[in-house]
């Protein structure tokens, strides 16, 4: 039962990285409609930001959880405003091969710089060791990164319900042609959500960082997962997104506890699972499909 | 082959001017301007509030619409009437500036509005009401209606809205596709009567919908008519058509080939109705 307990945590902390970049997928999918095969590697970046900042310049991991955002949201502006922006008008194909190509430039760049083997990072001091809640030890920085993903999550959720940006947004997602029919710039929005998007997941990069290997194909495997993700969750689906981030987090935590022979498989077979019975995914609308 | 097809088309549609032409000549004749501007507004002094002129658009090599040319003064409902397939969607997509493969020009009071994006023109004034109506499943009813930005002093306030609506009054927090599709109508026009548009392009209104909702829409269209709103109504129901406009345009293949006020368009009702097979 204990060690049952633990997994789960270990799962819902995994699950807060997907939930976290899932969304950030999710909102650069619903306006854009650009299918973002980067965000893997934005993760990655966002890891080995932290890493470089604490190896070149001793900031640690409470600053990088700050500016690695910033930096990523600069990074995802100029994505957008120098490459993206161009290829908007075609077939939503060439945006996505073209985050594919920018993938291979990014993970071979950080090759190239910071060698393929892991860089270091620790758990932030008062982060470490483990709690013991009745009789089952917990890691705390998993408690922490589980708690942080979800009140990001709960945030990103008030802003799209309770703001004038977010309801622009959600109209945007459902079909930006009519919400510009309806008198709103949505080309305005375009770039702060693609910017926003990208540093979701330098965010979840940096919140990995402590606890997985940081190397270049970091974000390699993640963003397999990530698109089972989305599509468990429903394409476009802002909520469909964090809710299937945690579910996969935990299925993956059980498989590799139980089953670890068959720990990704258990994903893409829970995929199939939910796109027989669900066409358009748990949260996506009938239409999408 | 085309070249004959496309050669016997303009030989039809010279037909169907000459046609018309002689309509609006006994219209005068009869003298039945009742209403000022109804019989002959193509000749009108003042700009109109909408003018389309000579307006083509294609999807890709097809061909939809051919100079189709149609005005809307303000306070008048001028409807497009024509078979399935015709072309009436793509023609109030094309002066919403979403359907982008055209020619001609479209010009709101008076002033062309040339390549501008869909959003500046629903803030210059056009409100379109989309045949499926275009409502947002993740926003309540209420975001509904404040999504689109004001953009004229002559919006109807809130209270106003539920005041004339109150369903949608009573379902202001439920999602806006939870409504059924009389209230998802009344929803969809209301949202542009919120924003101020001056001119409300409806693409179907009446369509699906029982004859309590639709005389409801009629009598909608009659209140923002008298409010000097111009209307151009896409209907496929002639009755109804007949029941709340001032002039008529019957579109066939992309073209118009009868320009009709509503007086000459009862008096025509059965022979029209088979002519465009409805
Ligand atoms: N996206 C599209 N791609 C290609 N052809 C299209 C497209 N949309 C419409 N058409 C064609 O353009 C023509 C006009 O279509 P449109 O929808 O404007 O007609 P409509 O008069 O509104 O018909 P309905 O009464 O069925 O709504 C039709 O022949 C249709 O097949
Ligand atoms: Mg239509």
């Amino acid at each position: 039962m204990s060690e049952f307990i633990q997994y789960t945590l270990q799962g819902l902390a995994a699950g807060g990285f997907y939930a976290l970049s899932a969304l950030g997928l999710a909102v650069i999918f619903g306006v854009l409609g650009v299918v973002n095969f980067s965000h893997g590697a934005c993760y990655m970046l966002g890891a080995v930001i932290a890493a470089v900042l604490l190896a070149e310049l001793s900031l640690g991991f409470w600053v990088a959880l700050v500016v690695v955002p910033v930096v990523m949201f600069g990074f995802g502006v100029l994505m957008e405003r120098l490459l993206v922006q161009w290829l908007l008008a075609l077939d939503p194909l060439y945006n996505f091969l073209l985050t594919f190509g920018l993938t291979l430039i990014l993970v071979e760049a950080v090759k190239l710089r910071y060698g393929v083997s892991g860089l270091p990072y620790e758990i932030p001091a008062g982060l470490g060791g483990q709690v013991t809640v009745g009789s089952v030890n917990l890691s705390v920085y998993a408690i922490f990164a589980c708690v942080f993903s979800v009140v990001v999550c709960i945030a990103v959720g008030l802003l799209m319900t309770r703001t004038r940006i977010g309801m622009i947004v959600r109209a945007a997602t459902e079909d930006a042609g009519r919400t510009r029919a309806l008198g709103i710039n949505v080309g305005r929005w375009v770039t702060p959500v693609f910017g926003f998007g990208i540093a979701l997941a330098g965010l979840a990069g940096v919140l990995a960082a402590p606890t997985r290997a940081i190397t270049a194909e970091m974000g390699s495997n993640f963003i397999i997962i990530l698109f089972a993700v989305v599509v468990i969750g429903g394409l476009g689906s802002i909520l469909g997104a964090v809710v299937a981030g945690f579910l996969v987090g935990l299925v993956e935590a059980y498989g590799v506890a139980y089953a670890p022979a068959y720990a990704q498989i258990v994903i893409f077979v829970l995929m199939a699972a939910v796109i027989l019975v669900r066409p358009s995914g748990l949260f996506g609308r009938e239409e999408v499909a | 082959m085309s070249e004959r097809m496309s050669e016997r088309t303009d030989e039809q549609s010279a037909e169907r001017t000459a046609e018309w032409t002689a309509e609006r000549a006994s219209d005068a004749a009869g003298g039945q301007a009742a209403t000022a501007p109804s019989g002959q507004p193509a000749d009108d002094a003042g700009p109109a509030l909408l003018s389309v002129t000579d307006l083509s658009a294609w999807y890709g090599e097809a061909r939809v619409l051919t100079d189709v040319s149609v005005t809307v003064a303000p306070g008048e409902v001028a409807t497009l009437v024509g078979r399935n397939g015709a072309g009436k969607t793509t023609l109030l997509r094309s002066v919403m500036g979403l359907h982008k493969q055209v020619k001609g020009a479209v010009a709101l009071d008076g002033r062309d509005l040339g390549r501008r994006s869909p959003d500046a023109r629903a803030r210059a004034g056009i409100g379109w009401v989309p045949d499926d109506r275009g409502i947002y499943a993740s926003l309540s009813v209420e975001e509904n209606l404040l999504l689109p930005p004001v953009v004229h002093d002559s919006a109807w306030s809130m209270e106003k809205v539920y005041d004339h609506f109150p369903v949608l009054a009573e379902r202001r927090d439920f999602p806006g596709t939870k409504l059924s599709g009389g209230e998802q109508q009344m929803l969809a026009m209301a949202r542009v009567l919120r924003m101020g548009s001056r001119l409300l392009l409806l693409d179907e209104p009446s369509e699906g919908l029982a004859p309590v909702i639709v005389q409801r829409i009629g009598e909608i269209i009659r209140e923002i008519k008298a409010q000097g709103v111009g209307v151009l109504l896409v209907e496929q129901n002639v009755t109804f058509a007949r029941s709340v406009a001032d002039r008529h345009y019957l579109l066939a293949q992309g073209q118009v080939v009868e320009h009709l006020s509503n007086d000459a368009f009862a008096a025509r009702e059965s022979e029209l109705l088979t002519h465009l097979g409805m």
